[in-house]
């Protein structure tokens, strides 16, 4: 590894605040009720798209080989996706960092003199904090789709990859169109209330000087973008505007179109819950001579942030494998209590805990990966068998670990206390020495009564711990 | 250096040094999906694509016009975008016309007259090249006489299907169809008419795509 950077200047929040933000979601019953409402929804549509338990075994066994197939030959793959989008008349870009992507993006606005950017739903453009970037420079960046729009109005970041407005009661949204859409009167009405976004949002499509959008998948071998989604803001997006700029981190990529299928199923059937998206677009030049619509340029930025990375190490390679299907996040017992929010980064919950800490440095994520009980569903249902349990017991090590030459992570050693490492130490040496154990037991059943009554967090919500007077193996020598 | 130089030769060196076998796609459709009859994907298809809110009609190769008329009838359209350079569009705009049906078509590049696209065409009129019946699906390629914005803008999208080329899965579609040799500007695939379930996971259709799909089914024939 380089000399340290400084991580990416965080919009989002640093881990430290993790706790004051989910005990502020913990204690709020209409948030809970809201993500708890959610995510057992999602968690059903999802079952019952998968009900022969081998077809989707066999089928995850499948992506898994699809994905590690295509990463073990990735380097290769991005030079063989950046001459075929060539030939196909795509511009290619490459981007190291969130602010070199932003200037490639803005350079091409700049160049076209845009006043407006329409968005279809980008995390990667989430992770770059695109909307600042633009805005600092003068250009306006609306979101078009539903959730991300209801979020960018709200002056809020997404808290969840699939469904970014999914914190939002339907009341709360009512309120937000009413206060900042001209000429709209309050109503809950939820078709009224996507015609609303509907009628704003076409006038946008037909003005935007720039579509921007991310990518699902990459097709090496034809050089083409492929995008998921229902709404059709995407589409508007990548065929209204006069150019189109798509952005997707290196890992997005598939040697073989026969390799899309598989993975698009596994994708839809495991984030909505749906057997497929209403559109899946594929993409695979700009405008041809005797064409009549589509934009007349087409440009991809291809962002690192990181990835090369998790890259280098063949454990944690396995983060790279993701389809951003969300499915480990709805079946995550502390995104459920917390939701998106709290975890302060882009992408929250069990993918976020294991994909931020590469992007961001385990200095502003340390403590990200101990919000967890371990408990395997994130990696049960990942339908490319990240095995996400064993990567966040890696992350914890990398971050508790005494610092120590040429990490496999930037920040490796970041929350490391010589404190807490020795009392782990002592804990461990009682643990593996019976006459040890023998004795610190009987001194604590000696001295129990001078515990103290107040133990910290313990004890905020808790009766005090307190050693008992007799010994479990004293009872049962008394016993005989 | 630059960041694609920098990038490239950090995955390179770190790169395992083999990738493996190519993952067997086709043995795993072999094995877990069947092979159905054109009358049975037919069916099949229908029963996915209306699932998700389309309107299916069957109709005949000879009588798919009437139909087309019928249901602008009932929605109360008296204006269609057709494509005159498809052997379907040319029939729409000749026979609908006499029956009172204004049939613009897409004769200009969108750029003259984009705010007319979006704000004064209620109905588009566009045939699929295919479908597949695993998902309820519609292929289509837009291409010159029959552009992109067709099936997207206007609120009601109508769609001309031969029950003759539905496949059982995307797969088999792109393999038969020898999709891996090239690829045009834009390849489609359409499950239903545009939706959401972003506000509170209530599902409301015509998000900003289509908000009604109706399929005219050619089903004579059928195997």
């Amino acid at each position: 590894m380089n000399a340290p950077q400084t991580p990416h200047a965080l919009h989002f929040m640093p881990s430290e605040g993790f706790r004051a933000r989910s005990k502020a979601v913990v204690e709020n019953p209409f948030l809970r009720q809201s993500f708890r409402g959610a995510m057992d929804f999602l968690m059903s549509k999802r079952a019952a798209q998968f009900p022969d338990a081998e077809e989707l075994e066999s089928l995850r066994t499948l992506g898994e080989r699809i994905r590690q197939y295509n990463l073990a030959k990735l380097p290769d793959l991005l030079v063989q996706l950046e001459t075929n989008l060539t030939r196909n008349g795509i511009q290619v870009h490459w981007a190291e960092t969130p602010d070199e992507a932003n200037a490639i993006i803005l350079g091409i606005c700049q160049k076209h003199s845009a006043k407006l950017m329409v968005k279809g739903k980008s995390m990667v453009s989430e992770e770059i904090e695109l909307n600042h970037a633009a805005e600092a420079a003068g250009i306006g960046a609306l979101e078009s789709d539903m959730g991300e729009y209801i979020v960018q109005l709200a002056h809020e970041k997404p808290s969840h990859i699939i469904m970014p407005a999914i914190h939002k009661t339907k009341q709360e949204i009512a309120q937000l169109f009413a206060d900042n859409v001209p000429g709209v009167d309050y109503t809950d009405n939820v078709d009224a209330l996507i015609q609303i976004g509907r009628n704003v949002l076409r006038q946008k499509f037909l003005e935007a000087d720039i579509g921007l959008s991310g990518v699902n998948f990459a097709v090496a071998e034809t050089g083409t973008l492929c995008l998921v989604e229902n709404e059709g803001n995407g589409r508007m997006c990548t065929t209204a505007p006069p150019v189109h700029i798509a952005i997707t981190g290196i890992e997005k990529i598939v040697e073989k179109l026969e390799h899309v299928p598989p993975l698009l199923s596994l994708l839809t059937r495991s984030a909505t819950g749906q057997n497929i998206s209403t559109y899946f677009n594929m993409i695979s030049s700009p405008r041809k001579p005797g064409e009549k619509d589509g934009p007349g340029e087409v440009h991809l930025v291809l962002l690192d942030n990181g990835r090369s990375q998790a890259y280098a190490d063949e454990q944690l390679r396995k983060t790279l494998q993701c389809i951003r299907c969300g499915a480990c996040m709805n079946h995550c017992p502390v995104y459920t209590r917390i939701g998106g929010h709290a975890y302060g980064t882009t992408y929250p919950g069990p993918i976020g805990k294991i994909i931020s800490p590469h992007m961001l440095g385990l200095e502003a994520t340390a403590t990200m990966a101990t919000a967890s009980s371990l408990c395997g569903a994130c990696g049960e249902v990942c339908p490319v068998k990240i095995p996400i349990p064993e990567l966040l017991m890696r992350l914890r090590e990398e971050s508790f670990s005494e610092p120590h030459a040429n990490p496999a992570m930037r920040g490796q050693g970041a929350g490391y206390s010589r404190l807490m490492t020795s009392i782990w130490r002592g804990w461990a040496a009682v643990y593996r020495s019976p006459a040890l154990y023998g004795a610190v037991t009987w001194l604590g059943s000696r001295f129990g009564w001078l515990m103290p009554s107040k133990q910290g967090a313990w004890t905020s919500v808790r009766v005090p711990l307190k050693p008992a007077p007799k010994r479990l193996r004293d009872m049962l020598r008394e016993r005989g | 250096m630059s960041a694609r130089d920098r990038i490239l030769a950090k995955l390179k060196a770190n790169a395992p040094s083999t990738a493996g076998e190519l993952p067997n796609v086709a043995d795993w459709y072999a094995t877990h999906r069947s092979v159905e009859s054109q009358a049975d994907k037919a069916k099949r298809f229908r029963h996915f694509i209306e699932l998700a809110h389309a309107e299916v009609y069957s109709v005949s190769r000879g009588g798919w016009l009437q139909k087309l008329w019928e249901v602008l009838d009932a929605k109360q359209l008296g204006k269609l975008l057709v494509a005159p350079g498809t052997a379907h569009g040319e029939r729409a705009q000749r026979e609908l016309a006499a029956l009172g049906i204004d049939c613009p078509s897409y004769g200009q590049a969108i750029e003259s007259w984009k705010s007319a696209m979006f704000n004064e065409t209620p109905a588009g009129f566009t045939a699929a090249r295919a479908a597949i019946a695993e998902t309820g699906t519609l292929i289509l390629w837009p291409d010159a006489d029959e552009p992109r914005l067709m099936s997207l803008v206007p609120p009601v999208h109508i769609v001309l299907l031969d029950a003759a080329h539905i496949y059982n899965t995307f797969y088999e579609a792109m393999q038969t169809e020898g999709w891996a040799n090239g690829l045009p500007t834009n390849s489609l695939l359409i499950s239903g008419p545009s939706k959401t379930a972003d506000i509170q996971q209530t599902l409301a259709y015509g998000a900003h795509g289509p908000k009604e799909l109706v399929v005219l089914m050619i089903e004579d024939n059928l195997q």
